[in-house]
């Protein structure tokens, strides 16, 4: 009968797509982005990071890029926390993204020094040889509109002060992508409530083993180098060539990094190669 | 054959233009994809600001999908409705407006792209100026369509005119939906959803786009085009009917299979996990009725070119259909989702399914709207040969990608660290990105084939002499 009259078909499919519509996609707003998930100190965007993120939208990093740790044992240990609804509520659009040919980088906020992201924005391949990031040098080529700015503010209904607006003036996009990436994941204290307390003795297991001292190298070279140069000789970071700490503190180091001083801490790298990092610093090779 | 080839009152002209430009932008979406995936070898190739891999992926995947295929939904949708309706199209003159504001609405769609205006969301990255273009172009097309269905001069509504409406309905529910913005200049909107919520309606809309702009229309095209050009009846018209109805009902709660493991609410996870599997059924109650079809017709795989891409096609649904649903569970998407292994998988759908129906629908017409004979069988055959190599190529060494992937980002040491950093992970993608390359190249070069072979039927071919001959059957 229905194959009869086109009317009452296009009505029966439209009541047909409506139902899981309607349960999947239109009921969830009752508890997401309410009371039920939202969490105490996630903030709006400034100025800046919003203007960054508009940038990031603007060149398609979500294309490579994921935002959201999924609550996966190596996601979380290579990552950081898993995600959270409530750390959401200010993204206009959503930027989760669907493939990983960079790493995720909902975590990104407080994991490295600004300076770690000019060179890194400027020439990924600078400092990860391998990558196959393009390079965004040119950003900061391009000035920041202050006009534009408060205007997408007041769109978006985020808080902003003059001072902040003022702010913008010398500013260009590499600056507010900089800005935008630090902020990103950093809403809530996961860093310091994932920080470990070492308890008992750490004593090194390869003093002096010219292996451990080699495979240290190795680890060097991938992890450590872009910042504290090839040679040891410093870079974004110190340099590390007359290291006169003890093995257990410099294993710390490592194992934790230091928050204000944009070390990201390796712990997931594990203790066999990161007493094989203390091993090579120490060796003076 | 009940139909003439040739009834003057039947508007074809407007079919012919719709193929050819469909075809024009096929050419521009796999050209940028090739291009795209060298970039993703060699970052030298990247030319900031307006040709970098960020800006000119959203050009392949648009121009795929809203050029190349909504442009072969346009041109078959307008070709099958007027005959199985046995009626002239319900107006001329604004398909006529719907062929313009289509080629208009393309080119829009990738200057502003390239310009960087986009709103982020996959396969719905152009600005809310251009989502207005849409939906006029689409309201445009479905009044045309819907208008000849209901003065239509054949009572019963063939199985291809349910998957049309359906289609035409659902894109636009879910366009509308999700291009729901608030702009902030003309080039710069905010989307109406924020968070969690935005993700959740976004993978809504992007599932079901392939729902019913990848799949319903599709299998329009397979119910008319496969007995058109076998010359036998569809196998099963209650099966049709279990499918149709089952398929249009399913599809739309799977959209979190997207989404597992991301803050979505976990039962919304569930339920899509849930339906994903049961999808199963009616997407290969399509696949089955379409193979019962060729009882007793399996030598035409031979003799009859046509048959060869539609029957591919809908093994390729098939092998999607399957798939689709193993990634859609937790367990396996915890494993694979975010690596290489997922673009394979939707090459599959567009250049196994969506691509090869379109190619054998174009094929059809081609005698019809040119009024010519094919120029050349063998080149189709070729055509069809380096299609089939090179999607094979692209989605096979990319599956194994996406394990070799998976399987380093989870590898973990007796100490509980983790194996790999992610460059090593990436590393090992080079020769498989390569891989992809070549199997690109290789599409690239069918669609070379294909499109002079049509090319050369319109300028040079014998006149058809008779829809028999027409039909592709040799």
């Amino acid at each position: 009968m229905w194959e009869k009259k086109p009317v009452l078909l296009m009505v029966l499919a439209t009541a047909a797509i409506l139902v899981g519509t309607i349960v999947t996609m239109v009921l969830p707003f009752v508890w997401v982005n309410t009371d039920a998930d939202r969490i105490e100190g996630v903030t709006p965007y400034t100025p800046l990071q919003q203007e960054g993120r508009d940038l990031y939208i603007r060149e398609g990093c979500n294309n490579c890029h994921t935002q959201t740790v999924r609550p996966l044992v190596a996601e979380v240990l290579r990552y950081g926390d898993y995600s959270k609804s409530g750390e959401f509520v200010y993204d206009r659009p959503f930027l989760w993204g669907s493939k990983r040919t960079g790493p995720d980088l909902a975590r990104l906020g407080g994991k490295y020094p600004d300076a770690w992201h000019y060179q890194h924005m400027k020439s990924p391949r600078s400092m990860v040889p391998k990558t196959n990031m393009p390079d965004y040098d040119w950003l900061s080529d391009n000035p920041l509109s202050a006009t534009v700015i408060r205007n997408k503010m007041e769109t978006l209904g985020f808080p902003y002060t003059e001072a902040q607006i003022k702010a913008l003036d010398g500013k260009n996009e590499l600056d507010a992508m900089v800005a935008y990436l630090q902020k990103l994941g950093s809403d809530i204290p996961w860093r310091q409530a994932a920080e470990v307390t070492i308890v008992g003795d750490l004593d090194n297991p390869f003093p002096g083993d010219t292996e451990a001292i080699a495979a240290g190298k190795t680890l060097y070279v991938d992890n450590c180098a872009a910042c504290h140069g090839d040679r040891r000789e410093g870079g974004i970071g110190p340099e590390l060539t007359e290291l006169g700490m003890e093995d257990a503190d410099l294993y710390r180091i490592l194992h934790n990094g230091i928050a204000d001083g944009g070390m990201p801490g390796f712990s997931s790298l594990g203790a066999t190669r990161l007493w094989q990092l203390v091993t090579f610093l120490k060796s003076g090779e | 054959m009940e139909q003439p080839s040739y009834n003057t009152a039947y508007n074809t002209d407007i079919v012919r233009s719709f193929a050819t430009w469909s075809l024009v932008w096929g050419l521009v979406a796999v050209l940028v994809g090739v291009i795209v995936s060298l970039q993703m070898v060699d970052p030298d190739l990247n030319f900031p600001p307006y040709l970098t891999f960020g800006r000119l992926r959203p050009i392949h995947t648009n121009a795929g999908i809203y050029g190349w295929g909504v442009g072969t939904i346009f041109a078959t949708f307008l070709y099958m409705v007027q005959r199985l309706c046995k009626q002239p199209l319900w107006s001329d003159k604004l398909a006529k407006f719907q062929l313009w504001f289509f080629n208009a609405t393309i080119i829009a769609s990738a200057v502003t792209l390239l310009l960087g205006y986009t709103t982020s969301k996959e396969y719905h990255e152009m600005e809310w100026p251009i989502d207005i273009m849409v939906v006029v172009l689409w309201v445009a097309f479905a009044v045309n369509i819907i208008m000849t269905i209901i003065k239509r001069k054949e009572e019963q509504m063939y199985i291809s005119l349910w998957y049309m409406m359906a289609a035409l309905i659902g894109v636009a529910i879910l366009y509308l939906v999700n291009a729901a913005a608030v702009p902030a200049s003309l080039f710069k909107s905010y989307s109406a959803y924020a968070g969690t919520n935005d993700a959740n309606v976004h993978w809504w809309f992007g599932h079901n786009a392939v729902a019913m702009a990848l799949t319903a229309p599709p299998l329009a095209m397979f119910y008319y085009f496969l007995p058109k050009s076998t010359g036998v009846p569809i196998y099963s018209h209650r099966l049709s009917i279990v499918a149709f109805w089952s398929l249009i009902f399913m599809y739309l709660w799977t959209g979190a299979h997207h989404l597992l493991w991301t803050p979505v609410p976990d039962w919304v996870q569930t339920l899509a996990m849930a339906f994903s599997v049961m999808l199963i059924a009616p997407s290969w109650g399509s696949v089955i009725n379409g193979y019962l079809s060729m009882n007793g017709q399996w030598h035409q795989m031979k003799e009859n070119y046509l048959v060869k891409f539609l029957i591919l096609g809908i093994t390729f649904y098939g092998l999607q259909t399957l798939q689709g649903p193993m990634q859609a569970i937790r367990s396996f998407s915890a494993f694979i989702h975010y690596t290489d292994w997922v673009p394979a998988h939707i090459h599959m759908g567009t250049m196994g399914w969506v691509s090869m129906i379109s190619f054998a629908a174009i094929y059809y017409l081609a005698p019809r709207i040119y009024g010519r004979e094919l120029y050349s069988i063998p080149l189709a055959n070729l055509h069809f040969w380096l299609v089939l190599v090179g999607q094979l190529i692209w989605t096979i060494s990319l599956w194994v990608a996406g394990v070799v992937q998976a399987g380093m980002w989870n590898a973990m040491n007796a100490d509980g660290s983790l194996t790999y950093t992610f460059m090593e992970t990436m590393v090992e993608m080079y020769p498989y990105w390569w891989a992809r390359v070549v199997g690109g190249v290789i599409f690239l070069l069918g669609i070379v084939v294909f499109i002079y072979n049509i090319y050369m039927t319109a300028r040079k071919s014998e006149p058809a002499a008779s829809a028999a001959s027409a039909a592709g059957r040799a």
